[in-house]
């Protein structure tokens, strides 16, 4: 079940749930800022309506900066500003940024200990219709092999809106990743997010495995869940939105509650989450795991829910991978 | 607004120049790895801006109201680190450790390491932008301070530096000075062989830059030609400083083989040699 002390959304799982994009949880979070914090600035790349920083830049166009279709000099001139006592948010798509300007925001934002936040939108396969070349489902790996960076994916547009005001207060670079597509409110206002926690969304009685979903893919998960107790298998199902810091003790007692792990994340397999947690597991505590995500492939164009399927990273794979793994536990 | 140069203090920044390039020789010597050529070309520059352009307060390098110079061709580091050290932001004795481990003198510099750079860098065509990135935020907070960027012309080969080019230019960056390092050579041999960046002045005006062109190496020509950019408001400027590469020492002079290695000790020898007769032919010049 839902957490109940989690104030999660419960009308999740009803057939008119309500959806919204968490880049639009972005926009909203900088329109606050806006008016809170006026040292933040925003920066897009000729991108500020699908990266909703249109918000920001209609009230605060001084501290809008638009460097045109110019990634990498969007990121440096971001890092000037965020050694001047600034705290800019670069927005642009993930394959953009950070992927065509990674070597500038690894030189002059982060080994330059910037206060930069970068926010890579159209990330993963659900960007849909646009294709492979759109959708980053590398951006994961990118930035968590940097030092001293903090990556955060939030997985509902009110959890978003959380973590972009909670980066600003952080003083350092960070990475948040967003989604284009509509997808299922799972939080409430009420719902406590923290920086850097595992939180466990679904319990249950006797969990056999436990489902680590990072992104809009918690959905799946959750709902991965919830079918599962209907055929009598209980498992947890836990929102990991910070991957670094990766919350080392949480994962622990989960993998020692459960034995068997799931990871669920719509990137590649290689790199992210799943990556993460099996570094750390390796070390500290083996335990046998599933990887659902793209299986060293690039995605394609399409609606998300049919490439979801098709690339085997919905609701029906993840239940798939979870009997796996307990077939693998006995 | 810094003072005119007067006679004595041209001869003072000329002798600083030249006792600049030959701890530069020590300096690369003792590191065993780095740059050689470009430093020495613009060693004349980097003295003068520590010791005549630059407001700044070497005891208090986080003063906030300093103006900022910025070294994105981070390559040529020595000749900074060796400035600043003569001007009091960290003892003499630190340059042996250049390049060596735990050193706060990286072999490209890092912003954080050292107290007085402003940026990181080494890896080219980033310098520009984040220039323009201090700029903004001292036209967002009304501070006066210049922010001065001092390129290398075969970074103009990077992309990103037509980026931040173009940038500046549409936003009219006039607390913005660009200083491009011309010196003709790079690591593969000559610009104009490896990737023909001529013509460099017309590019700058195609995208509403003002361009001065100047003597790199001749100090008194190059402080006139920053007192001509400040003065000038309605758009970035950039100066375009023609310097010798290798600049004080014969052999090293306009040959592309010295942009990336050290003098031995034989050559190091032979290049203080050289400089330390200069020092004599300084004053005499000016009588």
């Amino acid at each position: 079940m839902l957490d109940p002390d989690l104030k999660l959304n419960q009308k999740i799982f009803d057939t008119d749930a309500e959806k919204q994009a968490t880049r639009q949880g972005y926009g909203e979070g900088l329109a606050e800022l806006g008016e809170k914090n006026p040292n933040v600035v925003v920066l897009t790349a000729d991108l500020s309506e699908s990266t909703q920083t249109e918000k920001f830049a209609e009230k605060y166009p001084d501290r809008f900066f638009e460097c045109g279709v110019a990634e990498q000099n969007m990121a440096a001139v971001a890092a000037g500003l965020g050694i001047t006592g600034k705290i800019p948010f670069i927005s642009s798509y993930a394959t953009f940024s950070p992927g065509k300007n990674w070597e500038t925001i690894r030189t002059t934002i982060v080994y330059n200990q910037s206060n930069v936040k970068i926010a890579g939108h159209h990330s993963g396969i659900a960007t849909g219709p646009d294709g492979a070349t759109h959708q980053a489902t590398e951006d994961i790996a990118l930035t968590r092999t940097l030092p001293d960076i903090k990556v955060i994916i939030p997985c509902d547009s009110i959890e978003a809106k959380k973590a972009t005001l909670v980066s600003a207060d952080i003083n350092g670079p960070v990475y948040l990743r967003f989604t284009r597509d509509k997808t299922p409110v799972i939080t409430t206002e009420q719902t406590p997010f923290e920086l850097g926690k595992i939180q466990t969304f679904w319990t249950s009685t006797n969990p056999q495995a436990v489902i680590l979903a990072t992104g809009y893919l918690l959905y799946y998960a959750l709902l991965t869940a919830k079918n599962l107790e209907a055929e009598g298998i209980d498992v947890l199902v836990a929102n990991v939105s910070t991957i670094k810091p990766l919350d080392g003790q949480t994962l622990l007692e989960l993998a020692e509650k459960t034995g068997a792990i799931v990871t669920v994340e719509d990137h590649q397999v290689a790199g992210g989450l799943g990556g993460a947690v099996a570094e750390f597991l390796a070390k500290n505590k083996p335990t046998p795991m599933e990887f659902i995500g793209l299986q060293d492939t690039f995605g394609q164009s399409g609606p998300p829910t049919e490439l979801l399927a098709k690339y085997q990273m919905n609701d029906k794979a993840i239940a798939a991978a979870v009997k796996k793994l307990l077939a693998r536990k006995s | 607004m810094f003072e005119d140069l007067y006679e004595e203090k041209l001869i003072s920044l000329e002798e600083k120049a030249n006792k600049a390039r030959q701890l530069l020789i020590e300096t690369l010597l003792t590191a065993g790895s780095g740059h050689s050529a470009g430093p020495l070309g613009m060693a004349d520059i980097f003295i003068a801006f520590y010791f005549h352009i630059l407001n700044h307060r070497p005891e208090n390098p986080g003063w906030e109201d300093r103006d900022r110079l910025i070294l994105s061709n981070g390559h040529i580091c020595p000749i900074r680190y060796v400035s600043m050290a003569m001007s009091g932001y960290f003892p003499l004795e630190e340059l042996k450790t250049l390049r060596k481990i735990n050193s706060r003198l990286q072999g490209h510099p890092h912003r954080t390491s050292l107290p007085g750079v402003e940026t990181t860098s080494g890896p080219l065509g980033e310098g520009i932008s984040q220039a323009i990135g201090i700029a903004l935020a001292a036209k967002l907070d009304k501070k006066t301070y210049q922010t001065y960027c001092i390129t290398s012309d075969g970074e103009h080969q990077e992309g990103n530096t037509w980026e931040a080019v173009m940038f500046a230019g549409k936003l009219k960056m006039n607390n913005l000075t660009l200083i491009i390092d011309r010196n003709n050579i790079q690591i593969d041999g000559f610009t104009e062989n490896v990737m023909p960046l001529e013509p460099l002045k017309e590019k700058y005006e195609a995208f509403n830059w003002a361009v001065l062109e100047v003597d790199g190496n001749n100090i008194k020509v190059f402080v006139d030609a920053i007192k001509e950019a400040l003065a000038i408001y309605e758009k970035p400027t950039v100066i375009i400083a023609h310097t010798i590469p290798g600049k004080g020492v014969d052999f090293m002079e306009k040959d592309f083989h010295w942009h990336g290695k050290p003098p031995n000790q034989q050559e190091a020898k032979k290049a203080l040699n050289e400089l330390r007769t200069l020092q004599g032919r300084i004053q005499s010049e000016h009588q």
